[in-house]
């Protein structure tokens, strides 16, 4: 990066090795599209899709396929995962706990209870928004109600209370679940907790289009916000001994990695795991610097959940296995790995 | 990024004139109608019993608790007309805990005190790198540089604090307890070094409950009692034992000590 003789510290951007990481988990990001394109309850051959990328006609079938469910849907993987693993990331250091993930203060309790209600109203049929709407609108139900706890107190965004509020919230949300799915019928509870669970399968272009609308400017934001990130994982005070102003950066690093989980867990459901063990496999690879971390962790999220979306299609095929359990199934090991180490910390 | 902030004129005197706050939910004030002043090349050390309100005077100068009545100027600004990035750029702070919440490395610290200085995403420049070497030598942690923050001693975890602060280039610094803890060495070692950013027309206010170090030291001692200002002005006419045993409420004996030159202070049995 820089040619001049000193030794590199959160220049670690100097000795290349992130460089050598992004360009790693980019060039993934290519294989990975590439291989969820090609597998699945279908085989299609290397020469169908290289036909197709040249532009050439092909059978209408594989064209269908290809275009209209298997890309979408890889790309939804993308910014799904993408920015699940920046929302965990950004968590973290604003929570000051490693254990912190983009659903901990409630958004998927919320999301959830809002989809859940649809399920069991019976309305899943009258509109296709419907479903990914009132899980949008309980996550930030959820967010609202967080946020208010955490402010009430003397104006300040308290970080601490901010964790036990969200979930407290969480823990009302899974009640309301509890309840109504106690009063449903079996299919609507299958239903219910197959939503739950996360799936991909929702994906059109017309929903990569609205969560991309949200996801990205988010994730530039946050982007921007790096900096004064990594001085609030130092802690407040000095933060802003250091410049920053600690009030304006918690608020707006809260409301923006909110809505990255908000927004993922409306159309694919609750994904867990992917904002706990991305960034934290990250951050062992390339230390803790915002600016290097997020846009890793973006990638790296996004190749986590299209790889576990490829093994959700195919472990089974022609069932699909719920995304979740198959991040959980990566993520439960890695996670008690991480406790273990933190407590020998 | 322009480096030079407007106030640059103007000399770094810190002056707070009738400081009072009080927290919510408190029966009483935690800082009553204390002034201060710090100019360029003055050390002045607060001192006072535990909980006389030393750090709720420190933050109040900073801008970090709202006054109830009184002002505070830096270079002769009022307070609430700085914004955080522009005191940071002149303000160099240690405060006394902080611990990250992810493994950091010792120079990956101290890099932070360029921030103020740099854009949102920019790398650091050469001249931004020469500032934290520089900062790093003055404290003697240069040989840390690649260690990290957890396996510090105490003293090398306050020295790379430090070199932060002086990583800011700024006019004035300010500490709380920087020694607390410390041992010997690395106490003198610190309020040496302090003495000599004061020497070269740094505006430095310390913290300590070290009142023989505050004799030798300092400039000016302030000493609080109950958040009250109970002594201001030279070493020599603050650290009187009648003055001393009615602010810590116990029997102190005060001596000129032969080696040092200095006021030693020594509490005696009950």
């Amino acid at each position: 990066m820089s040619g001049s003789g000193t030794r590199p510290g959160f220049g670690a951007l100097s000795n290349g090795r992130p460089w050598g990481v992004g360009l790693g988990l980019a060039a993934l990001t290519v294989l990975v599209v590439g291989l969820a394109t090609r597998f699945g309850t279908v085989t299609i051959s290397l020469g169908e899709i290289l036909a197709l990328v040249r532009g050439g006609g092909g059978d209408p079938t594989v064209r269908f396929i290809i275009l209209e469910l298997r890309l979408p849907r890889a790309i939804l993987g993308l910014l799904v995962g993408g920015g699940l693993a920046i929302a965990g990331a950004v968590f973290q250091a604003l929570l000051r706990n490693p254990l912190a993930e983009p659903y901990i203060l409630g958004i998927s309790g919320g999301a959830a209870a809002g989809a859940v209600l649809v399920l069991a109203l019976g309305l899943v049929g009258s509109a296709s928004w419907l479903l990914p709407g009132a899980a949008f609108g309980g996550a930030l139900l959820a967010i609202a109600l967080v946020f208010g706890v955490a402010t009430s107190a003397r104006q300040r965004l308290d970080v601490r209370v901010l964790l036990l509020s969200g979930v407290v919230v969480g823990a009302f949300f899974s009640a309301v679940i509890a309840l109504v799915l106690s009063l449903s019928d079996a299919s609507t509870v299958r239903d219910a907790i197959l939503w739950m669970m996360g799936s991909l399968s929702g994906a059109t272009w017309r929903v990569v289009g609205i969560v991309a609308l949200y996801t990205v400017p988010a994730a530039f934001v946050l982007l921007a916000l790096a900096r004064p990130l990594n001085l609030m994982a130092i802690g407040e005070e000095t933060a802003g001994y250091l410049g920053t102003d600690v009030e304006r950066t918690k608020r707006r690093a809260y409301a923006l990695a909110s809505l990255l989980a908000a927004a993922g867990v409306a159309f694919v459901g609750v994904i867990g795991f992917v904002g706990l063990v991305v960034p934290h496999t990250v951050r062992l690879l390339v230390g803790p610097d915002h600016r290097i971390l997020l846009p890793l962790s973006a990638l790296g999220g996004g190749v986590f959940l299209v790889m576990a979306d490829l093994g959700a299609r195919t472990f089974l095929a022609p069932t699909e296995i719920p995304i979740g359990v198959i991040t959980a199934f990566v993520g439960v090991p890695f996670f008690l790995l991480l406790l273990r180490r933190s407590l020998h910390g | 990024m322009a480096d030079a902030p407007a106030s640059l004129a103007a000399p770094m005197n810190i002056v707070a004139t009738g400081v009072t706050v009080h927290y919510p939910g408190q029966p009483s004030a935690a800082l009553d109608d204390v002034d201060l002043e710090v100019v360029p090349g003055r050390l002045l050390a607060v001192v006072g019993p535990n909980g006389s309100g030393k750090s709720s005077l420190m933050r109040a100068l900073l801008g970090m608790v709202p006054l109830k009545r009184g002002t505070v100027q830096l270079a002769g600004r009022e307070l609430p007309t700085w914004e955080r990035q522009d005191m940071a750029r002149d303000v160099g702070v240690v405060s006394q805990h902080e611990s990250p919440s992810f493994p950091i490395r010792v120079r990956e610290l101290v890099e932070m005190g360029r921030y103020p200085h740099v854009g949102r995403l920019a790398p650091l420049s050469a001249g931004d790198r020469a500032s934290v070497d520089a900062a790093m030598e003055q404290c003697q942690v240069l040989e840390l540089a690649d260690r990290r923050i957890e396996t510090l001693s105490g003293g090398e975890h306050q020295r790379v604090r430090i070199a932060r602060a002086l990583a800011q280039e700024p006019r004035a610094l300010m500490l709380d307890e920087p020694t607390a803890s410390l041992d010997i060495r690395h106490e003198m070692e610190i309020f040496q070094l302090l003495r000599r950013e004061a020497d070269r027309a740094l505006a430095v206010l310390v913290i300590t409950h070290h009142l023989d170090m505050a004799a030798r030291f300092a400039d000016e001692v302030l000493l609080l009692g109950c958040g009250r200002r109970a002594a201001y002005g030279s070493p020599d006419a603050v650290l009187s034992p009648g003055i001393l045993e009615e602010v810590y409420g116990w029997p102190i004996a005060v001596r000129m000590d032969e080696v040092t030159g200095s006021l030693r202070v020594i509490p005696l049995s009950s």
